[in-house]
C-alpha cells in the first residue's frame, strides 16, 4: 500500500514538472495578438482571416520560428463590435503582453482600437480595413496592407473608361467602410464627368434591401456600386434579382468572396462586377505565383471553402508582415517592430509590401499599396475583366 | 408612380411574416404575460430547423418547412414545461430574467452548433422573378406571402373558434374559474407557448431561405415583434396582424422616400407616435384580466 502511494507521488510530481517545463517552454514563444470578428454580422470574413493567419504560423514555426522562438497567435473575437474590438486590443497588450497586434477587420473596428494603440503604444497591422480616416488621423503604430476606398478608387480610374459608365448610384452599408467608399468613389467618377445619383445607406445588420434597390431600380443610373461585405452582399444581389434590376452591379471593398457568393446568391450574381485585391484564380498573375500556389495548397488541405481564400489571404500576408519585421527587429518588442515595419519590403500575395508615410506630419502611418483587380461573374464562373 | 408600386408589393410580403412573428408573440406576452425575449431566437431555431432537415438530411423542401414548424411546436413547448412551469406565480421581471437566460444560452448554442458563417437554403421555386408591368417579385417570395396568410388566418381561427381558443381565453382571463369550470391549466400554458413559438418557428423557416441563416438573425426579429405587438395592442391577434403590416409599410416607404439610413427608425418613430395618443396601442381591448 506504502509503495503505491509513493508510485503516485512519484507520478504526480512527475506531471507537475512536466507541466512546469511545458509552461516554461510557452513563455518562450513569441506572441501576436489577432483582434477579429469571429461571431456577428462579420464571422464569416473573421473567421476566414484568422484561418489564413494560421496558416503563416504554421509555415512559420515549421521552418523553426523567428528568433530561435515559435510564434504564438493569441487570437481574440471582437464580435464585430466597435466597443469590443477596443476591450480586445486593451486584454490583448495588458493581459497577454502582446508586442504587436493584427486587426481588427472592419474600419469602425479598426478605429475603434487605434486609440489603444497609442495609449499603450503598441503597433498594429491592418489587413482588410478601407476607411481612408485610419491612415490619415495620425496615429503612427497602424501599417496598413489592405487598400483604403481612395486608393481603390484612384486604381479604378484607369478600368473605368472600359465600363463606359455614365450614371451610376451607391448602396453602401451604413459605417465608416461604406460610407468613406461612396464618396471616393463619387470623388473619383465626378472628375470623369460621370454622374452621381443616388447614395442608399443599409444598416449592418438589415436582412431586406427591397426599399434602396426598389428606389435604385426607379433612376435612370446604368450602375450600382456596392459597398458591404459576403453576407449582405448575397442579399443585396438576390433582392436585386427579385425586382428584376438589370443595371450593372459593381461591388468594392475587397471582402466579396467571389466563389462564396456564386455558391449562395447562384444565377443572381450572375454579371455582377468585383473589385478585388487578390486573383487567386489566376496563381500566375499574382506578385509571388509560388507563394500564392502554396498558401492555396495549404488553405485546400486544410479543408477550408475555396471561396475564402480571397479573404484568408488578408489574414496570412498580415502575419508574415509582422513576423518579417520581428526578426529584422531581432526582439519582439514593441517600439522595434514598429522601427522594423517601416522598412518592410516583400512580395505580398497582392503585390509589394511595403509601407508609404500617410497622414500629418510628424505622426505618420504606414500604408502599402496593393494591386488591384476587376473580376466578372459569368455563368457562375470567375473572369478576369481588367487590372 | 411605378416605384410606389413596387414598395406597397414589398411591404405586403414583408409585412405578412411581420404579422407571423407578432401574433406568435402576442400569444405569449399579451395573452400570457411572458415577457419572451426567446422569441426571436424560436424564430433562427425554425431557419436552422429547416436548414438541417431540408439541406444536411435533404428532405423536400415543403417538407422540411412542415418538420421545422413541428420542431418549433416541440421547443417552444420543452420551453414552457422546464423553464416556466416552476416559475409559475412567480412575478412578470423573474420570468422575463429567466427569458433572457434562455435567449442567451439558445443564441450561444446555435453559434457552437452552427457555427458563425451564414447558411443558405436553396428552393424548388424559380430564380427569375414574376414580372407583371413594370412589378417584379420572387416566386419565393409570393409563396412565403401566401403561406404567411395561411398561418395568420388559421391561427386566428384556433383562438376565436376552436373549443382550445375558448380554453386559452378563458385560462388567462381568470384561471382559477377556468380551472374549476374543468380546463386543464397546465396544458393550456403549455400548449399556448407552443403555439406562440411554432409561429416563431414558422416565421424563420419562411424568411430562412429568403435571406441567410445566421445565430444573430434573432436579434431584429425580436426587436420587432415586441414593436409589432405594442403597436396593435397586446393580447390582438388582429392588431398584431395589422401591426405587422403597418411597420413594414413605415421601413419601406421611410427608406424609400426619407432616407435608408433611419430605416429601422423609422417604424420604432410611429410606434413612438401611435403609442403617444393611445397608451394601449391601437386595437387593444379594455383589460379585462384579474
Amino acid at each position: 500500500m506504502k509503495r503505491a502511494h509513493g508510485l503516485i507521488t512519484g507520478a504526480a510530481l512527475a506531471a507537475a514538472m512536466s507541466t512546469a517545463l511545458a509552461t516554461g517552454a510557452a513563455a518562450q514563444t513569441i506572441k501576436i495578438g489577432v483582434n477579429e470578428p469571429l461571431t456577428g454580422p462579420f464571422a464569416a470574413s473573421g473567421t476566414y482571416v484568422v484561418n489564413g493567419a494560421k496558416i503563416a504560423a504554421d509555415e512559420i514555426n515549421a521552418k523553426g520560428g523567428l528568433l530561435g522562438r515559435k510564434i504564438e497567435l493569441v487570437i481574440e473575437d471582437n464580435k464585430s463590435n466597435p466597443t469590443e474590438a477596443a476591450a480586445v486590443a486593451e486584454k490583448l497588450i495588458t493581459g497577454d503582453k502582446v508586442p504587436v497586434i493584427m486587426g481588427a477587420w472592419g474600419s469602425s473596428l479598426t478605429l475603434a482600437v487605434m486609440p489603444k494603440l497609442m495609449e499603450y503604444k503598441v503597433p498594429m497591422v491592418v489587413e482588410t480595413s478601407s476607411s481612408s480616416k485610419i491612415t490619415t488621423s495620425g496615429n503612427s503604430y497602424i501599417f496598413r496592407i489592405s487598400p483604403p476606398s481612395s486608393v481603390e478608387a484612384t486604381e479604378f480610374k484607369s478600368i473605368m473608361p472600359s465600363l463606359g459608365i455614365k450614371k451610376a448610384d451607391f448602396l453602401v452599408i451604413n459605417n465608416d467602410w461604406g460610407r468613406g467608399s461612396a464618396e471616393d468613389f463619387g470623388k473619383i467618377m465626378k472628375a470623369q464627368n460621370i454622374q452621381v445619383g443616388l447614395v442608399e445607406i443599409m444598416d449592418q445588420a438589415a436582412q431586406d434591401m427591397s426599399a434602396q434597390l426598389a428606389k435604385i431600380k426607379a433612376t435612370d443610373s446604368d450602375t450600382i456600386m456596392v459597398t458591404t461585405a459576403v453576407e449582405q452582399l448575397t442579399l443585396v444581389l438576390k433582392q436585386a434579382a427579385a425586382l428584376g434590376i438589370t443595371k450593372r452591379i459593381v461591388t468594392t471593398g475587397g471582402s466579396q468572396n467571389p466563389d462564396q457568393l456564386i455558391e449562395q446568391a447562384g444565377a443572381a450574381a450572375n454579371g455582377s462586377m468585383h473589385l478585388t485585391t487578390f486573383a487567386p484564380w489566376y496563381p500566375d498573375k499574382t506578385p509571388d505565383p509560388a507563394a500564392t500556389k502554396y498558401f492555396l495548397g495549404e488553405w485546400k488541405k486544410r479543408g477550408y471553402a475555396i471561396a475564402g481564400a480571397t479573404e484568408s489571404f488578408r489574414g496570412y500576408d498580415g502575419i508574415r508582415t509582422i513576423a518579417n519585421a520581428i526578426q529584422r527587429a531581432g526582439k519582439a518588442e514593441p517600439a522595434a517592430i514598429t522601427d522594423a515595419l517601416w522598412t518592410t519590403d516583400f512580395a505580398g500575395l497582392n503585390g509589394q509590401i511595403k509601407f508609404q508615410k500617410q497622414g500629418p506630419a510628424g505622426k505618420e502611418s504606414g500604408q502599402s499599396m496593393p494591386n488591384l483587380y476587376l473580376i466578372k461573374i459569368e455563368n457562375e464562373k470567375i473572369v478576369l475583366s481588367g487590372s | 408612380m411605378t416605384e410606389l408600386l413596387q414598395h406597397i408589393v414589398n411591404t405586403l410580403i414583408l409585412g405578412s411574416t411581420y404579422a407571423l412573428l407578432g401574433i406568435g408573440l402576442t400569444l405569449i406576452f399579451g395573452i400570457m404575460r411572458v415577457v419572451n425575449f426567446a422569441h426571436g431566437e424560436l424564430y433562427s431555431f425554425g431557419a436552422y430547423a429547416l436548414y438541417f432537415v431540408g439541406v444536411m438530411l435533404g428532405l423536400n423542401f415543403f417538407l422540411a418547412l412542415i418538420v421545422a414548424v413541428v420542431l418549433g411546436c416541440f421547443a417552444g413547448a420543452l420551453i414552457e414545461v422546464v423553464l416556466l412551469r416552476p416559475m409559475r406565480g412567480a412575478d412578470i421581471d423573474t420570468t422575463m430574467l429567466v427569458m433572457i437566460g434562455a435567449m442567451i444560452v439558445m443564441q450561444n448554442g446555435e453559434q457552437f452548433v452552427w457555427g458563425g458563417v451564414a447558411k443558405s437554403v436553396s428552393t424548388p421555386f424559380p430564380e427569375l422573378p414574376l414580372v407583371i408591368g413594370s412589378i417584379s417579385v420572387s416566386w419565393l417570395r409570393l409563396f412565403v406571402f401566401c403561406a404567411a396568410l395561411a398561418l395568420i388566418g388559421v391561427s386566428y381561427l384556433l383562438i376565436n373558434r376552436t373549443k382550445l381558443g375558448k380554453a386559452m381565453r378563458a385560462t388567462f382571463q381568470d384561471r382559477d374559474a377556468a380551472s374549476l369550470m374543468g380546463v386543464n391549466i397546465q396544458f393550456i400554458y403549455m400548449a399556448t407557448f407552443a403555439i406562440g413559438s411554432s409561429l416563431a418557428a414558422a416565421a424563420g423557416a419562411l424568411l430562412g431561405p429568403v435571406y441567410v441563416i445566421s445565430p444573430q438573425m434573432g436579434n431584429l426579429a425580436s426587436l420587432k415583434a415586441f414593436a409589432i405587438v405594442i403597436l396593435g395592442g397586446l393580447g390582438s391577434i388582429g392588431g398584431a396582424t395589422i401591426g405587422g403590416f403597418l411597420l413594414a409599410l413605415a421601413e419601406e416607404l421611410g427608406a424609400g422616400y426619407v432616407s435608408s439610413g433611419y430605416r429601422d427608425a423609422m417604424g420604432f418613430l410611429i410606434i413612438i407616435v401611435v403609442l403617444l395618443f393611445r397608451p394601449t396601442g391601437l386595437f387593444a381591448r379594455a383589460e379585462r384580466i384579474g
